[in-house]
């Protein structure tokens, strides 16, 4: 990766590692002991291995000439590597706490392997560490090709995903050692969520500037969908964790906002989470993808704008249904509730563009397991977005809540939706990104391609049953009108669902393990030259 | 590639649309009208939220809200669905309030009522420290034997829940193992001395003669009784019956012995009502009175 960088930028890059340095022994001088001095010490070693790397290579040769004339795709490549280094690491946490909730003697003694610390460390691993690093990867090729322009700087993007996995990796092993702000998908504590902020402005900084250097007059419906992920995701994160340090030498703080003001900030920030990192970006990923593998023009423009506004504006009044019948007013849970159900109008229709679009590709759809991936993420999506708005209408709530149908829900948009779009874009891309035409080992996309679709299914249909063996159970009077069950029969009955959703998960996970394999063996297989011409347009002046 | 080949559009042959012209590195979109269904479905929701607007309390005008035709108010809702349950109950629940625990548990029909209710009652607020069945474990005691801590009748068990045992409520019950060992009321000789009696207090093998039995008579008497039967009150069990608390092997007895031991049972007065209590202790009550361990004190 360095060789990529011209001895200026190495320059550039080495005070940026020397920053990092320091700010990792200012962290650990201050902190001295606790989660932020060891956060301090990785950040120290970090920068220190960084900077020896980068002034061992000051005297290497130059960058090769003429890299205007091509994309710049390292970048990407080491960001799909950290998505499934994160994938498999943190997907095996998830099996390993499904296991444990079926076979809790099996917990071990230390505090760091809790249930309830590890719990976190698999939701974080998976949404920041797998979705993140896939959506900045994706994100930094797909506006490259649409913007018809190589990237803006050289040293950005390497901040950018470098930093963004010092946060994801702070944010995990902070937990391990019983550190959170115990918000659920932001339990990372100020500094880290500080950090994050400098990361993310660099990372909107890379974004508009190339978009501003593009040879395409429109903008791609894909970048809108991206920039809305980018910069909601910035604000999200910002509101929900404004806090107070105990000190600033310390881990410890209190968020500024207390009671249900807290719980809606919470559920605003969760929920758009849910909307603008697990949805936005992801259709951003689709609609590049899906048209590029199909080879097929998107179904209707009309339609891919509409929705976007559609999503945009009705996703950011939903949080509030994650607080039905609390203490939060009915006016917010009845606005909660409408919008949710308005807002399955866009989310169909985003999902019904991406699978119109496969008209006219249908034996591709049979054929190639890549595409296949796809169609079923819009599938999913499509199927999860339903499911979401019927959960949010106050009623069904009252029996869902609290239940392991959300878990089934939110897997069937995690699994069923934005993995399988991840590894739709990874088997497209990484034959593409090592100069070939095909993955190393074709046949083994079949084989995860089932490996996930079955678990996907095991997983969620047993949480389905879960979930509303559970509501019901909680809700059941006999006739003496006296509850039914006990609470802890409904813990006893959730054992064979308990059971088989590890082992769904399990399955999932061998499909992970054998797309890493697979990729890892066809960025290291010799290239043959294919992609030659994918080329920016040259209408700006060589560097 | 020139500007025109770019911009300009062409009919796609599989739908038989129209593209828009627009071309990012070789992804077009098809000019596809915009389909009517979307626009009916977004008719259709909104008009249902524009209903549930109308009916339900929905938007925030200053410092107050759109109350909503139907005048609905979450916390009343709640309050009279758990009313209303509870009337359902009433029947054979308000007996519990303030009755005759005795009379109430001689009433088979009003019992095969209630201990239904009162099994549930017991899994969701005790069997977390006593067991599914009540049987106890290390540390929290058995309550299916005839062996009380504080007393058996429906009467005695409900002051303990009302009141709890170490709890931090006013009329708590108090009671103490003290540390004979570790605070050095007794020697270590003496210490393993009675422990030695003690083990063998429940086969009746115990030398009234040893030193143990000097030891026990002289410091445990008053609490565990005479013959170790126990039931002074004093929350001290009996050591006959072979049913531990704590365990019954030597090293546990020891550690007992040695460093002394304080249960702590919660109260449930203000967690739940007097007729729960009631309905609890008659419950707790039978499980001592039908079970297969029963044995004379
Ligand atoms: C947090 C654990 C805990 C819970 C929950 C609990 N108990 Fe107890 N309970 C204890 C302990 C410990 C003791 C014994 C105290 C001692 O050793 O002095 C005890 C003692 C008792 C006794 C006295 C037994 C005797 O021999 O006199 C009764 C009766 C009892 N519990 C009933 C209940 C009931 C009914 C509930 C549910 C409402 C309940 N307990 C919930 C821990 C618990
Ligand atoms: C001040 C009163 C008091 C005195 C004196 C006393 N005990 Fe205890 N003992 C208790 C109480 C109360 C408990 C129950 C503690 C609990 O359940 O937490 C108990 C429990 C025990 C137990 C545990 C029983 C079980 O089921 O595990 C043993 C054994 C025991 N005592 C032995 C002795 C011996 C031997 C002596 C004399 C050296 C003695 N006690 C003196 C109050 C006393």
């Amino acid at each position: 990766m360095i060789a990529s960088l011209s001895i200026n930028e190495r320059q550039v890059g080495l005070m940026l590692t020397i920053g990092v340095a320091i700010l990792g022994l200012i962290m650990l001088g201050a902190a001295k002991e606790g989660p932020m001095a060891v956060h301090g010490a990785m950040a120290l070693a970090l920068g220190i291995v960084l900077a020896f790397s980068l002034v061992g290579s000051l005297f290497d040769p130059d960058a090769p000439g003429g890299r205007a004339a091509r994309y710049y795709d390292e970048p990407t490549r080491f960001g799909l590597m950290l998505t499934l280094i994160w994938g498999v690491v943190a997907m095996s946490v998830g099996v390993w706490v499904a296991a444990l909730l079926y076979w809790p003697e099996a917990t071990p003694l230390w505090p760091a392997t809790s249930f309830g610390r590890l719990r976190p460390v698999h939701t974080t691993g998976v949404i920041f560490g797998f979705g993140g690093n896939a959506l900045i990867a994706t994100s930094l090729h797909v506006l490259q090709r649409t913007s018809r322009a190589r990237l803006a700087d050289s040293v950005s993007p390497w901040f950018v995903l470098i930093g963004y996995n010092l946060f994801c990796a702070w944010a995990v092993t902070g937990y391990l050692m019983g550190s959170t702000q115990s918000k659920e998908y932001a339990e990372a504590e100020w500094y880290a969520d500080i950090w994050l902020v400098v990361v993310w402005v660099a990372y909107l900084v890379l974004y508009l500037r190339t978009l501003a250097r593009r040879n395409e007059p429109h903008i791609y419906v894909a970048n809108w969908y991206y920039l809305a992920f980018i910069l909601v995701v910035a604000m999200l994160h910002i509101v929900n964790n404004i806090a107070l340090p105990v000190s600033f030498a310390g881990a410890r703080s209190f968020p500024v906002w207390s009671g249900v003001q807290d719980a809606m900030v919470q559920w605003w920030y969760g929920h758009n989470a849910v909307a603008f990192f697990l949805t936005a970006g992801f259709l951003g990923m689709l609609y590049y993808f899906l048209p590029v593998r199909a080879e097929r023009p998107i179904w209707s423009y009309r339609l891919s704008i509409v929705s976007f506004w559609g999503i945009v504006f009705f996703y950011v009044w939903v949080g509030s249904h994650h607080l039905h019948y609390t203490a939060l007013p009915y006016w917010v849970q009845t606005l909660g509730m409408t919008f949710s159900v308005m807002l399955l109008v866009p989310s169909w229709a985003s999902a019904g563009n991406a699978i119109a679009t496969l008209n006219g590709a249908w034996h591709k759809v049979r054929d190639d397991a890549t595409l296949r991936f796809m169609f079923v993420a819009a599938v999913f999506y499509g199927l999860s977005t339903f499911e979401g708005s019927f959960l949010a209408i106050r009623p069904v709530n009252s029996l869902s809540h609290y239940t392991d149908w959300t878990v089934g829900h939110v897997h069937s948009g995690t699994l069923g939706w934005v993995a399988m779009i991840i590894f739709g874009a990874i088997y497209t891309l990484v034959p593409q990104l090592s100069g070939r035409t095909t993955m190393a080992w074709p046949k083994a996309i079949e084989w995860h391609f089932w490996l996930s679709i079955a678990g996907t299914l095991i997983y969620v249909v047993s949480m389905w049953n879960a979930g509303i063996t559970q509501g019901l159970m909680w809700r059941t009077y006999d006739a003496n009108g006296g509850l039914a069950y006990s609470f802890l029969e409904s813990v006893m009955a959730m054992a064979p669902y308990y059971l088989l959703r590890t082992i769904g998960g399990a399955l999932f996970l061998t499909g992970t393990v054998l797309c890493a394999l697979n990729v890892r063996a066809t960025m290291l297989a010799t290239p043959v030259g294919a992609g030659a011409s994918d080329r920016p347009l040259l209408t700006q002046p060589a560097e | 590639m020139t500007a025109d080949q770019r911009h300009g559009a062409e009919i796609d042959p599989a739908t038989g649309y129209e593209t828009t012209g627009h071309d990012w590195n070789g992804i077009r979109e098809l000019n596809t009208p915009f389909p009517r269904i979307v626009i009916w479905a977004l008719a259709l929701t909104f008009l249902y939220s524009m209903i549930a607007w109308i009916l339900l309390p929905a938007w925030p005008i200053g410092r107050d809200f759109t109350r909503g035709v139907l005048g609905l108010d979450q916390r009343q809702i709640a309050m009279q669905g758990y009313a209303a349950l509870e009337r359902g109950r009433d029947d054979w629940m308000a007996p519990f309030a303030a009755g005759n625990l005795d009379a109430l548990a001689a009433d088979p029909a009003l019992m095969a009522r209630a201990m239904p209710a009162a099994q549930r009652l017991f899994a969701d607020n005790c069997a977390a420290c006593h067991g599914t069945h009540g049987t106890g474990g290390p540390g929290f005691p058995d309550l299916t034997d005839a062996n009380w801590l504080w007393g058996g009748s429906p009467d005695t068990i409900a002051e303990t829940l009302r009141v709890g045992i170490n709890s931090g409520h006013p009329d708590t019950r108090v009671s103490q193992m003290p540390a004979f060992g570790r605070d050095g009321m007794l020697s270590r000789e003496a210490v393993q001395a009675v422990t030695d009696y003690v083990l063998a207090l429940p086969g009746s093998a115990a030398d009234a003669q040893s030193a143990g039995a000097q030891v026990f008579a002289e410091n445990c008497v008053a609490c565990h009784g005479e013959n170790g039967n126990g039931g002074l009150g004093t929350g001290a069990p009996s050591l006959v019956g072979a049913r531990w608390i704590y365990g019954g092997d030597r090293a546990k007895v020891l550690a007992t012995i040695h460093g002394g031991r304080q249960g702590v049972m919660p109260s449930w007065a203000g967690r739940l009502s007097a007729a729960e209590i009631n309905l609890l202790a008659v419950y707790v009550a039978r499980l001592g009175a039908n079970n297969q361990h029963a044995e004379a004190p």
